[in-house]
């Protein structure tokens, strides 16, 4: 750049780089991000980590407390609860963050229309939304599951259906409040053209929030998941996810308490990490929403 | 605010008209009907139990009929319990769901409100980070995983309370009530806290001070009504994440109220018991939430006479 | 000795280290007397009160030394508990914002009657008969009757109104009032400064009075304190202070005070750069679905090389002039720019136009793009308009920085890196980077203090000369107005009321409204 060449430019902290100074103040946020992390790591490198094999069984073996050999211990048929567990974490993680990416695809374009065209179109893209708002979704999805068999692209788009609703929201008002701000006017009287404005202006400064909400919404989804499955209307054997792991672990819990007691922590501590992470991205990209 | 609450009454119709049309036509989607289930049937008694419960008509007649009955408070008979109507069914689980989802509410409003209004008091203190962190694990600790560990620590290790049945034994409805309510507790904590916070920063708030107010009388008179605004309009959602919840709970502590009929009506393809209870429960869920919208608008003076029509 | 301060120093331990907003700070105010303190913000004016009542969140707030003798008594010894019967009982606050200062969830009675309930201990029904009494005497209309109202059906000035109301309904001996005109209007502030006035000498009150309004304080005050930098600079009676302020900050602030006339040159053009006619702009009001006029049938011509000011009270339309001028909202009439019919054109058409007519807003914080650093702010209008490319556009900017008086070094810098003043700077940077013969300026110096004002003012005014920009220049500050423009129009309720060379209108105010503006200033 020729700028160098003319001045000695002192570099200036972009909000971006500003939030991750904040964000790497606030440990638990750090802890969070470390642990989803690791999460996705274990859930890409499975199928060659694993100790054991998915379908691996040892009826002589038997459901037996953690040990060398098995570090959190076998089910009632001798598999391995450590393979069993990274499996179903693959499946719950993918839920998570296809779901999320679902909400977040319709939600970010329904909002973004409706905020910045306004008017009229506005209020009927917005008054769709509240109708929707009003359906008893979490009923609706459970029957979806019991008419069409529970497949997961269903389970996909049924819980992405629900979850984008309230991204609309955020975004037509992110779109709402940024299009009114003083600078896009000054765009506007500058002569940009509406996608300029869009991509320059309007996009940057609403990402925060929608990256905060999305990162919120991932644990969200993987709660619905999980309830489904312990429902025994989400996943179905045998494949496997947590929720099916803790419902599983639930009717055999008297005798074998490791059974319910590490897929129980296994989807607690995905669901902290997240959620920290998610509190610690809210400080760090919106320092009003948080009083210090 | 009447002509407000007319208007989102009649708003609500449409929604309700939409949920039984899609519920209808969506259960006729079902591969295999309700009477090819386990056991094989006779196709001639098939056929007359299919006439007996309008199979055979053409859908859209089955749904006019279906509507017209629905309007006279008729859901049908159910196909899995003979000589059971939907609406008996209902009744019958529906007050020990009502008194769970009810004991739920007052554990998570009672917690919540308060451990929320604590931390707001001294934000960033230990007196805020305790009651956060415990509401961040009951957000972290689903239903279905604290009810079965509720359960193997009450129940089974300490063997202090008994962990089936609902007013069969004493102490029998503290396990379900808490394992329902934690959540929400958790989550109406953490909105209590932020509409506190927002609330205590505001300005009028140091004016109360600066007439030298008591603090409790600055919390619990000038803050305390719009810092509740938002757990408020939060009753409603809430309400339908209890019903939900309900169904889980129900399920592990073997309580027989409506939600145990929903899950076990799903598996059955007891058709006109899961459409029943669908619309019984999305109806009982939009009331609720017209409600909870209803009264946040109602508590905002502002909104209250911006809606201001009609006798006030 | 009503109130006597000495040596009062408040720190604020923060985690990126320890501030002293208020140095060893002193003063002394008797009752039937009213003390100014002015200073620009941050200059530790309302902290030193504040803390004086425990109003200041400790920590990270601390009373590092002082005293602060109230009949007698250090309220900086008391406890909380003792402070409180104090506070609302002899000593009474006012604050600056009404809108935000009463409860709107409260009825204007329910938050009236407190004092006196908590103070005195009366019952509800007395305290309801004394309250609408004060109501009353603090010139609300039909008190009885509003005694129910919740706030947000009051206007801003009967806000400020059942504020005094309630600070004085225990009789307090001592009224700390913190910038309580500052966010009214005109016409309103000076209602309110007399009626503050008023009940001071009725009641034989002493007042704090805190301002950044040196012209309001001169006004009112009988003695005054000048802080800077969380000292006293300089004490006096307002008399001698005001004719012969002897510290250098106290001069370099009256000296920012626009008075005066504009002196230079008339504009001898008469040819109308931009001619406006029956503009009409017409916005939906949501709650009620009816049209609302916020400008109704505007006519006027701005003469090539000249400023002209526009002036109007909050809610006047006289911002929204500018914007449909611009074509920012949509707006009926006819608005001509150098012969060329603009509400016309699509906006396709207006782009190349817009090179020629650019605006400044008034919140610096709001009118630049957070994400954006100096050099892409003030590039983008370059390349927009095709007025520079890649290789040229970083030389073009640099020229643009030194223009507006940045310094170079910071062109990779963001917003908020920057002080209001500087970030004002950028923005006239971006409206005159594309060489425009017409700029709207919105209130550019509002959002400032006054002796940045000054500053800002001087460069408006150094570019105007420079380039022979023509300027419509919209502001609630009239002396401003006065100062830099050579023909003022007046608009109320979204009409055009008159419209003159400045000094004739200053001098002979033809309509009522103009008239009663006029007299409303404050002057220095």
């Amino acid at each position: 750049m020729s700028a160098q060449a003319l001045v000695n430019a002192e570099k200036g902290t972009s909000l971006w780089a500003d939030a991750w100074v904040r964000l790497k103040k606030n440990k638990l946020a750090l802890f969070g991000l470390g642990v989803v992390l690791f999460l996705i790591v274990i859930a890409l490198l499975t199928p060659w980590i694993a100790p054991y094999g998915y379908e691996e069984q040892n009826l002589e073996l038997g459901a037996t407390p953690p040990s060398a050999a098995h570090w959190l211990g076998t089910d009632l048929f001798g598999r391995d609860l450590l393979t069993r567990l990274m499996y179903g974490g693959r499946v719950s993680l993918a839920v998570g963050l296809i779901a999320t990416s679902v909400a977040l695809l319709i939600g970010v374009a329904w909002g973004t229309i409706a905020g910045y065209v306004g008017g009229r179109t506005d209020a009927i893209m917005m008054r769709i939304v509240d109708a929707l708002y009003a359906l008893p979704f979490i009923i609706f999805i459970i029957l979806l599951m019991v008419v069409f068999g529970r497949s997961l692209l269903l389970l996909f788009l049924a819980i992405g259906a629900v979850e984008w609703l309230t991204m609309a929201r955020i975004v037509r008002g992110q779109v709402l409040t940024i299009r009114n701000q003083e600078y896009v006017e000054a765009a506007r009287a500058m002569g940009l053209s509406t996608p300029r404005i869009l991509l320059r202006h309007v996009v940057p400064n609403s990402l925060g929030p929608i990256i905060v909400y999305a990162t919120l919404t991932v644990p969200q989804v993987m709660l619905l998941e999980a309830f489904l499955s312990f429902l025994g209307l989400g996943i179905q054997p045998p494949q496997s996810s947590w929720g099916l792991l803790i419902s599983y672990g639930a009717e055999v819990m008297e005798d074998y308490p490791w059974l319910l007691i590490f897929p129980g922590l296994a989807l607690s501590i995905t669901l902290f990490a997240l959620n920290f992470l998610g509190d610690g991205l809210r400080d760090a990209l919106d320092p009003k929403a948080s009083k210090d | 605010m009447l002509r407000y609450t007319l208007l989102r009454l009649l708003q609500a119709i449409p929604v309700l008209f939409a949920v039984i049309t899609a519920t209808f036509f969506l259960i006729r989607q079902a591969p295999g009907g309700p009477f090819d289930a386990e056991k094989p049937v006779i196709p001639a008694v098939k056929r007359a139990l299919e006439a007996k419960y309008n199979l055979d008509l053409p859908v859209w007649q089955q749904y006019t009929q279906y509507l017209g009955d629905l309007f006279k408070g008729d859901m049908g008979p159910s196909f899995k319990y003979p000589g059971w109507d939907v609406h008996d069914l209902i009744l019958s689980g529906l007050p020990t769901t009502a008194e769970l989802a009810l004991y739920a509410l007052l554990v998570a409003l009672v917690i919540g409100v308060l451990a929320g209004v604590f931390a707001s008091l001294k934000p960033n203190t230990a007196q805020d980070y305790i009651p956060m962190s415990l509401a961040m694990i009951g957000i972290c600790m689903p239903t279905f995983l604290l009810g079965p560990l509720l359960v193997l620590m009450f129940g089974f290790w300490l063997e202090w309370l008994p962990v089936t049945g609902w007013g069969d034994l004493p102490g029998d409805k503290i396990l379900p009530s808490i394992t329902l309510g934690a959540a929400y507790a958790a989550y109406i904590a953490r909105l209590t806290r932020g509409g506190m916070l927002e609330i205590m920063s505001q300005d009028y708030i140091r004016t109360a001070r600066a007439k030298g107010l008591p603090e409790w009388v600055v919390v619990t008179k000038h803050a305390l009504r719009g810092g509740l605004i938002p757990t408020i309009a939060f009753l409603g959602p809430a309400f339908a994440g209890l019903l939900a919840g309900s169904f889980v709970v129900e399920t592990i502590f073997q309580i027989p109220g409506l939600g145990r009929f929903y899950v076990q009506a799903a598996f059955n393809r007891d058709y006109t018991m899961i459409l029943g209870t669908t619309i019984f429960l999305s109806t009982l869920i939009i009331i609720f939430n017209l409600l909870s919208d209803l009264l946040a608008t109602w508590l905002n003076p502002k909104l209250r006479s911006q809606f201001r029509g009609g006798a006030v | 000795m009503l109130l006597k301060v000495d040596n009062l120093t408040i720190q604020f331990h923060t985690r990126n280290g320890i501030t002293t907003a208020v140095d060893n700070v002193s003063f002394a105010v008797n009752s039937g007397e009213i003390l100014g303190i002015v200073g620009e913000s941050g200059s530790g004016k309302s902290v030193s009160c504040y803390s004086l009542l425990g109003l200041i969140p400790m920590p990270p707030g601390k009373v590092e030394s002082g005293t602060a003798l109230f009949e007698g008594q250090d309220l900086l010894a008391m406890d909380q508990s003792q402070l409180r019967d104090v506070r609302g009982d002899d000593v009474a606050m006012i604050f600056q914002d009404p809108m935000t200062c009463l409860n709107p969830f409260l009825t204007i009675g329910e938050q009236l009657v407190e004092p006196l309930i908590y103070h005195r201990g009366y019952n509800k029904k007395d305290a309801k008969q004394r309250a609408i009494e004060l109501m009353g005497e603090t010139g609300i209309k039909k008190a009885a009757q509003r005694f129910d109202s919740y706030p947000h059906e009051f206007s801003g000035g009967m806000r400020q109104r059942v504020m005094i109301a309630m600070a004085l309904i225990t009789e307090p001996k001592l009224l700390i009032a913190d910038e309580p005109t500052t966010a009214l209007d005109v016409t309103i502030q000076a209602q309110i400064l007399e009626l503050v006035k008023e009940l001071q000498t009725k009641r034989d009150l002493g007042v704090i009075f805190i301002s950044h309004d040196l012209a309001v304080v001169r006004g009112l005050a009988d003695k005054v304190i000048v802080m800077k930098e969380g000292q006293v600079v300089e004490r006096n009676t307002t008399k001698a202070l005001f004719e012969n302020p002897q510290h250098e900050y106290t001069k370099q602030l009256l000296d920012a005070v626009p008075s005066g006339a504009k002196t230079a040159g008339k504009v001898s053009d008469t040819k109308a750069l931009l001619r406006v006619r029956n503009l009409v702009t017409e916005f939906y009001d949501r709650n009620t679905g009816k049209p609302f006029r916020a400008v109704d049938d505007v006519s006027f011509d701005l003469i090539q090389g000249e400023i002209l000011g526009l002036v109007g009270e909050s809610g006047s339309g006289k911002s929204t002039i500018g914007r449909s001028i611009l074509k920012l909202v949509p707006a009926r009439g006819e608005v001509t720019f150098d012969g060329k019919e603009l509400l016309g054109l699509s906006q396709k058409a207006m782009r190349p136009i817009r090179r020629r007519m650019q605006m400044i807003f008034q919140d610096p914080y709001a009118s630049l793009n957070p994400r954006m650093t100096v050099f892409d702010t003030l590039a983008e209008p370059l390349l927009v308009q095709g007025l520079a490319t890649r290789q040229t556009v970083e030389a073009q900017v640099l020229e643009l920085m030194d223009d507006v008086g940045l310094a170079r070094a910071a062109i990779k810098k963001y917003p908020h890196e920057f002080s209001g003043g500087q970030r004002q700077r950028i923005a006239i940077g971006r409206a005159v980077a594309t060489k425009p013969e017409l700029i709207i300026a919105d209130e550019p110096v509002s959002a400032l203090d006054v002796t940045i004002q000054k500053q800002i003012l001087e460069l408006i005014k150094a570019l105007v000369d420079k380039h022979n920009l023509s300027m419509l220049f919209v502001s609630h500050d009239l002396s401003v107005v006065r100062a830099l423009c050579d023909r003022v129009m007046v608009i109320e309720h979204g009409k055009l009321v008159e419209i003159d060379d400045t000094e004739a209108l200053w001098m002979q105010p033809k309509e009522a409204y103009t008239q009663r503006l006029m007299a409303a200033i404050p002057s220095v």
